[in-house]
Formats: C-alpha cells, structure tokens, sequence
C-alpha cells in the first residue's frame, strides 16, 4: 500500500500539489486522471522519489519512504518518452536493475529473456532501441522497470507518445499484464477513456488537489462536482441539472415530467446519434440517443419532442 | 538548372581557393621549406638538446592541462546542465573568459597574481614556490586558455539528452557514480573526445600566454612554439621550420585522431 500525507509541493510561485493526502490499496491498478498542471505528474514523482515534497509524508508499504532515494524505494518508473538508455542494446536495458544489483550473470540472462517473451520482445534482445518502433520502446522500458521485480509499478503518461491504436493494444496489454503480475500500479494519464479501460480506482485531480476517487463507474455516474462530471464523459445541461446525454429520455408525444423542445440538428455517428434540442427558445441542449431510439422517433430538425432528464443520483445541480 | 551548377562550381572554386591560400599553401610551405636541405638537417634540428627539451616540456604541459580541464569541464558542464544555482549565469559567463580575453593579456594577468612583484609573489618567494619563469606558469597559462572546450563542448550535449535516462537509472537502483558511468559518459564520449582534442590542439600550439610566464630558458621553460619563435628570430629559419613541422605533425595527429572518433558518431544508435 502507498500512503500520501499531507503533501505540498511548489515550484517557484506555482502550487503544484496542495495539501494531497491518497491511498494506493495493494495490487490495485489506479489511475492518477487530470488536466495538464492539475499535479498528477509531480505526485507520481513524489511516489517515486524523483520530486521532494515542500512537507507531507509518503509511506510506501508500511515504511516511510519521504527521505529514501528513488534507488532503495523499491519501485519501477516508466517515463512518457520510454527514457531507453540509447547506447544499450535491449537485452542491456532490460538488465541494468539487475547488473547494478551485481546478480550472477546466468540469472540475469534468463531473467532478461522471460521478461522479454513477457512483453512480447522475444528475439529482440540485440537490438538497440533506435531500431524499435514507439510501442515496442515502451514495452521494454515496461520490462526494465519489471525487472527489479518492485513493489510498486508507477507509470507517467506511459501511452502518451504512441498514436491512437497502439495505445489501446497497450491498454489492453497492460490491464492483462496487470492481472498476471498484479504489482501494484499508479498510472498518470490526462485521457478519460485510458484511465477509464485500465484502472480499477480513478483519482481525479485538478490545480494540485485531489477532486474524487472511485472506480471508474462509480465517478462516471455519481460524480462530486462539475469538474469530476466534466472530465469524465459529456455533459449537457437541463434547466438547472447537469447530466449526460445519453440520459436524457426523448419522445414525440409529451410525459410526466418531461419538457418541450425544438431539434435544431441530428447527427448520425453510426451506432450513436446527436441530437441538439432548443429548449424555450434558449441555449442548445445535447443529447445521444441510440440509432434505433432516432429511427423510432424519426427525428429531423424542426421537430418538436419532450425531453425527461435522468433521476435524481444520475444528475448533478448546477453550482 | 545551368545557372545553378555554375553557381555550384563557383562556390567551391572560392572555398578551395580560400582553404588553398589561407591553410594549405602555408602549412605545405612549411614542409616544403623543411625538407629542402634534406631529411638529414631536419632530424639534426629536431634532436638538438633544445628542440628535445622543448618537444617533451610541450608534452608534459599538454598532458597536466588537458586532463585536469576535462575532469573540471565534465563538473562545470555537469553543474550548468543539470542543475540551478545563484551564481549559474556568472559561471557560464566566467568560463568563456579564456575565449574573450587576448592569451597576452592572460599571461600578464598570470605574472601580476604570481610574479615576484605580484599579489602572491613574496609570499611564494618566502616558500621557495617559483611559478613564474618555470613550468608551473607555463602549466597554469595552457589551463587558463584551454579551459572552456571541453564545457562547451560537453554541456549542450548534456541538454539535449536531457535527465530521463539518468533518473530512469536511479529508480533502478544505480547511485550517482554508476549513473554516471554507465548511462551519462557513453552519451556524451563523443563530445567529450572532441573537447579533448581541441585542448589538445590549443595546448601544443598556445603561445601568447605561454610566452610572457615563460622567460624561455633554454632545456628548462622552452615550450615547442617557443623555439620555433626563437630560432626564427635568431634567423636559424630552417631549424624554426623544422621545429614548426614538429608542431605541424603533432596537430595532425590530433586532427587524425579526431577523424576516427567522428566517423563513429555515425555508428551511435539514435535517431
């Protein structure tokens, strides 16, 4: 388990982490989700003794670890740009945790060799990391940091400087690596989705405080506030309610409860469809609707329908 | 596309031209002049007592400065790259010193601080320490000038490669020295090798600064530029040109040496 108390860091006049105090159960996969500047870099780096923290504490299963260097905390880092030592070959990189470690040099070559199969670099061991593509630089940065076997796994933005469909394989690869090694994870990422498919517990920071944590469903349907609500899907706003989209309930004949709007546009998304609604005249409102709801309804601009807003746990007031 | 090779052909007849008139028409010269009484004269005033004297005092000099300003310039470039202090900016600035102020001037400053009448001269009279019109002075001037190659040299390196790989080194376990050892020398070798090279080169051939803490004596404080100087103004021109090939031989074997690493910096594996 990791534990952060009280944490402050600033740089120069910027308050980048204020008073941030979390728990990182074991073997959890949890996801540190905000905007750029919102700190969840600099807490990782806190974790990981890269960044000093101005007062607070970090307890790293059940040692407090605030004066111990990166190198006796017992955890694997994972740099957004791979951080590959260029003059190594793979199999060089992968086992420089272990050579500093000074173990014999047969258990670090079969170490070195089930890491790679483990990561999917079988056969790459000769290689130099300017000879990988971007994915396959990170997978064995992944190994690398594995290989010291820590206690704790923390990745920054690990994905980020992939493009979009080598990330989800990575995402996918990484949730089932998870499942396999189940070593503890923190993962920083500013994309929704991302933190959304992998993590099991979500910690949504903004301007270096810690917003909500939750599992995934759980912040997605009950958010805290607009910005928690905001940074996790869509919202749109009814009235004096902020809700998502997709439930808001649309018909063409009026129902309890339900408002009378004007479709201003439809938009056809494949499985999903946007529909924007004119509610007395006023700011547009939002919705998706399945592509069977809009075929029913057979909506088109100019209509009028009646829209219901979700109950009550599924919308937040308006602050 | 006429036009354009003609410019083309152009170009290059000015550079070769340029190069001919201003490097290889003298340094050939030089050569030429050399061997024109034969390789016999020539061996014959390069292994006088003096000119022996003189070639390893050049060595000995080269071989104190240089090392001591790589050790130095890797900390200083360290220091500037990888960490902020009071005083960054008044370092950067003082180590491009040596580039700003003349070797004369440098020299001069070197006898006011050390000579008998200067800041610390009685004080390292009464200690019986002689630094100038000896080989320490002549040590101290070749530092003073060659000092800024290897920082320059090494510190944008040390920026471009940034610090991931060195705190990714960390959180595996390595401690400071390993980290530098390991993951920080390899990157900036290539650097580093072309910084010596150009100490080297500037230590063999310095002359301005060596000659006023000097006082050229004979077998004692006679660096290699220092003869040629001599014999040239003693009219000894063919052993001046001799001594100058001397010279000449030694800053190629530099150049040829900094040839082979470059070709390796191909070999590095970045992108």
């Amino acid at each position: 388990m990791i534990l952060v108390r009280g944490v402050d860091k600033r740089f120069g006049t910027f308050q980048a982490l204020d008073d941030i105090s979390l728990e990182v159960p074991d073997g959890s996969l949890t996801a540190l989700l905000g905007p750029s500047g919102s700190g969840k870099s600099t807490l990782l780096r806190v974790i990981a003794g890269l960044e000093a923290p101005d007062s607070g504490t970090v307890e790293i299963h059940g040692s407090d670890a605030t004066n111990v260097p990166p190198q006796r905390r017992g955890i694997g880092f994972v740099f957004q740009h791979y951080a590959a030592f260029k003059h190594m070959t793979v199999r060089d990189n992968v086992a420089f945790g272990l050579t500093v470690r000074k173990r014999p040099k047969q258990e670090i070559r079969s170490k070195v060799d089930e890491l790679l199969s483990i990561v999917g670099l079988a056969g790459y061991q000769d290689r130099y990391p300017n000879q990988l593509s971007g994915g396959q630089r990170q997978r064995m940065a992944l190994a690398r940091a594995l290989a010291v076997e820590p206690s704790v796994l923390l990745l920054d933005e690990p994905f980020g400087a992939l493009d979009a469909k080598v990330r989800a394989e990575l995402r996918e690869w990484l949730r089932n690596l998870h499942e396999r090694v189940h070593v503890t994870t923190v993962l920083v990422t500013h994309d929704q989705e991302e933190a959304m498919s992998v993590a099991d517990r979500i910690v949504v920071m903004n301007d270096g405080r810690i917003e909500q944590v939750g599992h995934p469903r759980e912040l997605y349907d009950n958010p805290a506030n607009q910005f928690v609500m905001g940074f996790l899907g869509p919202v749109s706003r009814l009235g004096e309610r902020l809700v998502r989209p997709h439930d808001i309930a649309v018909d063409t004949a009026p129902a309890d409860g339900a408002v009378q709007a004007l479709v201003t546009r439809v938009v056809h998304l494949g499985f999903e469809v946007r529909v924007e609604l004119r509610i007395d005249g006023e700011e547009s409102v939002g919705v998706q609707i399945t592509r069977d709801d809009a075929e029913r309804l057979d909506l088109a601009p100019g209509e009028i329908v009646w829209v219901r807003p979700p109950h009550h746990e599924r919308a937040l007031d308006v602050a | 596309m006429i036009v354009e090779r003609r410019w083309r052909i152009g170009l290059r007849t000015v550079a070769l031209a340029y190069f001919l008139a201003l490097l290889l028409l003298p340094v050939g010269l030089v050569f030429y002049r050399t061997f024109e009484h034969g390789v016999g004269y020539v061996i014959d005033s390069v292994t006088t007592p003096a000119a022996i004297s003189a070639f390893w005092l050049t060595i000995e000099v080269t071989a104190i400065a240089v090392p001591l300003n790589a050790v130095v310039g890797i900390l200083a470039a360290i220091a500037l790259a990888r960490s902020d202090f009071r005083g960054k900016a008044l370092l950067n600035g003082l180590l491009d010193l040596p580039f700003a102020i003349s070797p004369v001037v440098i020299g001069l400053s070197l006898v006011l601080l050390y000579g008998r009448t200067g800041w610390l001269g009685p004080w390292l009279a009464d200690n019986g320490i002689r630094i100038i019109f000896s080989v320490p002075g002549i040590v101290l001037a070749t530092i003073f000038v060659s000092l800024p190659f290897v920082v320059r040299e090494v510190t944008p390196v040390l920026r471009e490669i940034g610090d991931e790989q060195e705190q990714a080194a960390a959180t595996l376990g390595a401690g400071a020295w390993t980290t530098f050892r390991r993951i920080t020398f390899p990157a900036i070798r290539w650097g580093l090798a072309y910084g010596i090279v150009l100490s080297v080169a500037r230590a063999v051939g310095e002359f301005g600064a060596v000659s006023v803490v000097s006082g050229r004596v004979a077998g004692e404080t006679m660096t290699l530029t220092l003869l040629v100087q001599q014999r040239f103004e003693n009219f000894e021109l063919a052993g001046a040109y001799a001594a100058s090939a001397l010279l000449a031989v030694i800053a190629l074997l530099t150049l040829v040496a900094m040839t082979r690493i470059n070709p390796r910096r191909e070999e590095e594996h970045e992108t």
